[in-house]
């Protein structure tokens, strides 16, 4: 009991520690070598940039957020469904999912340039580069768990004359859904990664710019505490789209599976 | 055979691609509220026959027959049989309601009637109190009584079962040995209880049929003749260990042959 308690203390107390540790030996070197803030700034510096410069980056965070989650709804939904396609027939899984594999191997920065070109919206062209490289993970997880649901279930479910759409309805997807779930949290955090890569290529992209935008520009520019403003609100949306994920798996899954389960209740 | 029987089979043979013969030439008649036990020894193809008898595996040459009460085409059959499996092969993410409801869901048949019939059933295996319970929640012997309630929810006319209590310790299986004779005795449904124990064989059985290994055929058929309802006393009746001798020396000729 008491152990647990301190273990749960530890795992928010000890990294805040490292990083407050970090953060002062950081200020201090900066400040006894004297480092120019266009080479790197101490976190004060990078705080004020972020107090004063917060309002138009979160702006720009909101652009690239956008395209984010667009993107990663699109995989889950469009991953899904062509995790299920492949999980209903053998032959469409074993003819397309090379291709699936070759759309994931092939650097978005190559390709990127290609897409901003063919699709004239912006707002679209930067949604299917993200898109790209956050389906795969969904799909192949997906395809796994739809088949793998237990054999003597399945079993079962033949004796009773289940229909198709009956197995996959009450044993294969409840079955996928960890999988899934696996999945969404793996394309959450390439969602973004996506996002970002594809603004960088993009450029401002129209009217409105996104952060990665604005971190090339503050590089540009030499406002290096700028950049690592952005650079840190970029992080901290990385961590709160993986947390909000991890919490939404922990919900769906905390009657049964292996993963959301507490501590052994005894 | 004096009562009508239910199911028939006639030169089953099971040949696998591997070519391994699992099955030979097996001739067997199970009449309508026989309790009989297969045993033998492991890898003799019990499991295989069973999952033939229910129609989840297809003969490699020879005849099976079902004579149920309602057999009209395969969709009607449905429900007909209750299968339970070595491992309680429940959904963990359902709760023992859920479990339990699955075969009327199937069937597309959720109403009050079906809702009151799982009830019914989840506490005629002793469960209630736990309807809204995972099965992560239970014991291993909790879950077989789900697996073996499930089976039971469409009353079926046969009910089979592949060595359901060999992952489970000596007083649960006897517990269970228990409520499953019960079960029985209350409702006459015809069981073939594939197992590994002589004793539980002669406890729960009206008849038992010895199997050889590779290829599995039926060596011996004996007759159970004990008195009902079986009681615990039995089990050091001399009636009972003389039948367990006897089953015993058939199961080593069985094996040595």
């Amino acid at each position: 009991m008491r152990a647990t308690q301190s273990a749960r203390c530890g795992r928010i107390a000890a990294p805040l520690a490292v990083g407050a540790a970090i953060l002062v030996l950081w200020e201090a070197v900066v400040r006894v070598e004297s480092v120019p803030p266009y080479i790197l700034p101490g976190p004060l510096a990078i705080a004020e940039s972020l107090w004063t410069d917060g309002p138009s980056l979160l702006g720009s965070l909101l652009v690239t957020l956008r395209v984010t989650l667009a993107a990663l709804a699109a995989a889950a939904i469009l991953g899904g469904m062509i995790a299920v396609l492949f999980s209903l027939s053998r032959i469409i899984e074993l003819s397309l999912f090379p291709y699936a594999v070759i759309l994931q191997v092939t650097p978005i920065v190559a390709i990127a340039p290609l897409i901003i070109i063919w699709v004239r919206e912006p707002f679209l062209a930067l949604l299917v580069c993200a898109w790209i490289v956050a389906f795969f993970p969904i799909v192949a997880n997906t395809t796994v768990g739809l088949n793998s649901a237990d054999r003597n279930l399945l079993a079962l479910f033949q004796l009773y004359g289940a229909s198709p759409v009956q197995v996959l309805r009450y044993l294969r997807l409840p079955t996928a859904l960890p999988y899934f779930l696996a999945g969404l949290r793996i394309s959450g955090g390439l969602a973004l990664i996506g996002a970002v890569v594809a603004e960088f290529v993009a450029g401002t992209g129209g009217a409105e710019t996104g952060l990665a935008f604005r971190i090339l520009e503050a590089g540009y520019r030499l406002a290096i505490p700028r950049l690592f403003a952005a650079l840190f609100l970029l992080s901290l949306t990385g961590i709160v789209i993986y947390l909000v994920l991890d919490g939404l798996s922990r919900v769906s899954l905390r009657h049964w599976h292996e993963s959301a389960l507490e501590e052994e209740e005894e | 055979m004096t009562s009508r029987s239910i199911v028939a089979l006639r030169g089953i043979g099971k040949r696998f691609s591997s070519g391994l013969t699992a099955l030979e030439s097996i001739d067997l008649d199970i009449g309508q509220g026989e309790f009989l036990s297969l045993i033998g020894p492991s890898g003799c193809g019990k499991t295989t026959l069973l999952r033939i008898i229910a129609g989840l595996a297809e003969p490699s040459e020879g005849e099976r027959r079902l004579a149920l009460a309602t057999v009209t085409g395969e969709r009607a059959r449905a429900g007909r049989v209750g299968f339970v499996f070595q491992d309680p092969t429940l959904m963990p993410w359902g709760t023992v309601v859920d479990n339990v409801l699955l075969p009327f869901r199937i069937a597309g048949r959720v109403g009050s009637t079906e809702r009151e019939r799982v009830g019914a059933e989840i506490r005629a295996v002793g469960l209630a109190g736990f309807e809204r319970t995972y099965p992560r929640q239970l014991s291993g012997g909790m879950r077989m009584r789900v697996s073996i309630a499930r089976a039971l929810v469409t009353d079926p006319d046969l009910l089979l079962l592949d060595e359901p209590f060999a992952a489970l310790d000596e007083i649960t299986r006897m517990a269970l040995n228990e409520d499953l004779l019960q079960l029985w005795e209350s409702r006459r449904t015809t069981v073939v209880f594939v197992t590994h124990s002589v004793f539980e064989s002669v406890y729960l059985s009206t008849r038992i049929a010895v199997m050889t290994a590779r290829p599995g055929r039926i060596a011996a058929d004996l007759p159970v003749e004990l008195p009902q309802p079986r009681e615990r006393a039995l089990r050091t009746s001399p009636g009972y260990t003389t039948i367990c001798a006897t089953l015993s020396n058939e199961l080593a000729r069985a094996m040595s042959a």
